[in-house]
């Protein structure tokens, strides 16, 4: 049988890589959350951190932002050690985590406002991503009015405003409803081809990563470890429609399903 | 409320029941120390003008305001930062459960020794009534906060300044604004009470000359304005606090 996907060790190495993992441990007293895991994320790609809950992946996630230190180990993000958080980074919060007391407006360009950009060019540049989110009418709203896709869609203008060359986007859509959850995965695609940056996405949804990834990284738990990397090739210059339908697409699922089924309770 | 099912009667029209009972009781003559309530509303009118009047308003107004300004502008941080940092909240949280509870009347001859029979004494007593309470509920406050709103802060480069004023003191506020509410009855509490025990400024002067000439209309009338401004006072901080209800709930 012919493998739909080939493995990251088959890709040259003229790849460009925009965050590197180097063997990172992290532990939680005594509880180990990463070991010794090593990662590279090629640049302008999309590439999915996918395995059960409690493997490590919003640890990993928040290294790489810089809002954890690791146990041992390094992150390179464009070739520079991380030290904490930094302008190059944006991150995408599973809560969403917006201001409950400011407006739509001043939650986008609240990146901005912490980094010192004046009120009117921050603004200026809010309003361009509320609308890009399509949130355009919606400037004075506060979160507590808004449905919970749409208060994405405000965290996601915030971290695009700041224009940060890595997204880090921790399950955005988990809080999400499945409808609102598809378009969201066609306007992240649409988002990987126009913006040019790259993203890492935490989710543990098999479709939702097999649907939005360049690359996938399937982690697992108790010890944790990446177990596979696989880069769907076949469908990804395809239409949005017709991915779901695709035979590639469904032998990955698949796939990734056998090997994940072992740890599901 | 509503009368006969239909006529919406305005908020605390109670207090007009109690207002003819408080004149039926002066009326009978009962004790002389209840005047009809309706002379001790002549009084105020003519009391409200007094030099003696305006002197005690304005001594008290000061002390209070002084006093409230310090225990707002040391309590709001203190109780921020004791929500923040666990080491400085095992220092002082005994302290400011002890203060909370103790009996502060007590403490009031002692600080007239420290600070002397005069203001400074009883801003700081007014302070201490009100300052626990401030603490307590801004500690509470931020203690409730969300993690993810802090790490957000971070991620976009947030310097601890930052997070200070433009997170922890926001997601607070409705906790701290309720602190504030009632730390500022209790500073009702203190300055009156500071000024009976000194007695030679303020209020405490007037209630002096008055009972010393067994003036008890004058009496009540000094004492419903007082009742009458910290009640405004009360309210003013509730609608205050109305108005960040709208996030409370939603944090
Ligand atoms: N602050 C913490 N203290 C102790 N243990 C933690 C903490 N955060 C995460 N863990 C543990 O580390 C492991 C990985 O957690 P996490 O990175 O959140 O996993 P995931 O995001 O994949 O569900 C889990 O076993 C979790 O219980
Ligand atoms: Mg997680």
């Amino acid at each position: 049988m012919v493998m739909p996907q080939t493995e990251r060790a088959f890709t040259p190495d003229t790849v460009d890589d925009a965050v590197t993992v180097k063997r990172i441990t992290k532990s939680y007293g005594a509880v180990e959350a990463l070991k010794n895991m090593t990662l590279s994320f090629p640049r302008g790609e999309l590439t999915s951190l996918l395995g059960p809950s409690g493997c490590g992946k919003t640890t990993l996630l928040k290294i790489i932002a810089g809002l954890l230190e690791p146990t041992s180990g390094e992150v390179l993000v464009n070739g520079r050690a991380v030290t904490g958080p930094g302008p190059d980074r944006a991150f995408v919060f599973q809560d969403f985590a917006l201001l409950p007391w400011a407006s739509v407006m001043r939650n986008v360009a609240f990146g901005l406002e912490l980094r010192g950009v004046a009120q009117s060019e921050r603004e200026a540049i809010a309003e361009k991503y509320i609308a890009h989110v399509g949130l355009k009418g919606f400037e004075r709203a506060y979160p507590h009015e808004l449905s919970g896709g749409m208060r994405q869609r405000v965290g996601l203008a915030r971290a695009l405003s700041v224009d940060a060359d890595v997204l880090l986007m921790d399950e955005p859509f988990s809080a999400v409803d499945e409808q609102t959850r598809r378009k969201f995965q066609e306007d992240l695609l649409n988002l990987v081809k126009t913006e040019n940056k790259t993203f890492i996405f935490v989710t543990h949804s098999i479709e939702e990563a097999v649907y939005v990834s360049d690359q996938i990284a399937i982690l697992l738990p108790r010890p944790s470890r990446v177990s596979q990397i696989i880069r769907p090739q076949g469908f990804r210059d395809k239409d949005v429609d017709n991915i779901r339908r695709d035979p590639e697409y469904l032998d990955i699922v698949d796939d990734i399903w056998s090997s994940l089924r072992s740890y599901v309770e | 409320m509503l009368v006969l099912g239909k006529y919406r009667l305005p908020g605390m029209s109670s207090l007009l029941l109690w207002a003819l009972l408080w004149e039926i009781v002066g009326r009978s003559g009962l004790t002389f120390f209840v005047p009809p309530f309706s002379e001790v509303c002549v009084t105020l009118f003519n009391v409200i003008g007094t030099p003696a009047f305006v002197k005690a308003l304005q001594e008290t107004a000061v002390a209070f305001f002084a006093g409230v300004f310090f225990a707002i502008v040391i309590g709001i941080p203190v109780g921020i930062l004791m929500g923040k940092s666990r080491l400085l909240d095992e220092l002082l949280l005994p302290w400011v459960n002890m203060f909370l509870s103790a009996p502060l009347t007590a403490l009031v001859p002692v600080l007239m020794v420290l600070f002397g029979f005069g203001m400074q004494a009883i801003i700081i007593t007014t302070t201490l009534f009100a300052i626990w309470i401030i603490i307590l509920n801004a500690r509470a406050g931020v203690m409730q906060i969300n993690r993810s709103l802090v790490e957000m802060a971070r991620s976009f480069g947030a310097t601890p300044m930052d997070a200070f004023v433009k997170i922890y003191f926001w997601a607070a506020l409705p906790e701290i604004l309720g602190g504030v509410r009632i730390g500022v009855i209790r500073a009702v509490k203190g300055v009156i009470i500071g000024q009976l025990l000194i007695s030679i400024v303020g209020f405490g002067a007037l209630f002096e000359l008055y009972s010393a000439n067994f003036l008890m209309a004058h009496f009540w009338a000094v004492l419903l304005v007082l009742f009458a401004m910290a009640f405004a006072v009360s309210e003013l901080l509730a609608a205050l606090e109305r108005r960040v209800a709208y996030y409370a709930a939603s944090r």
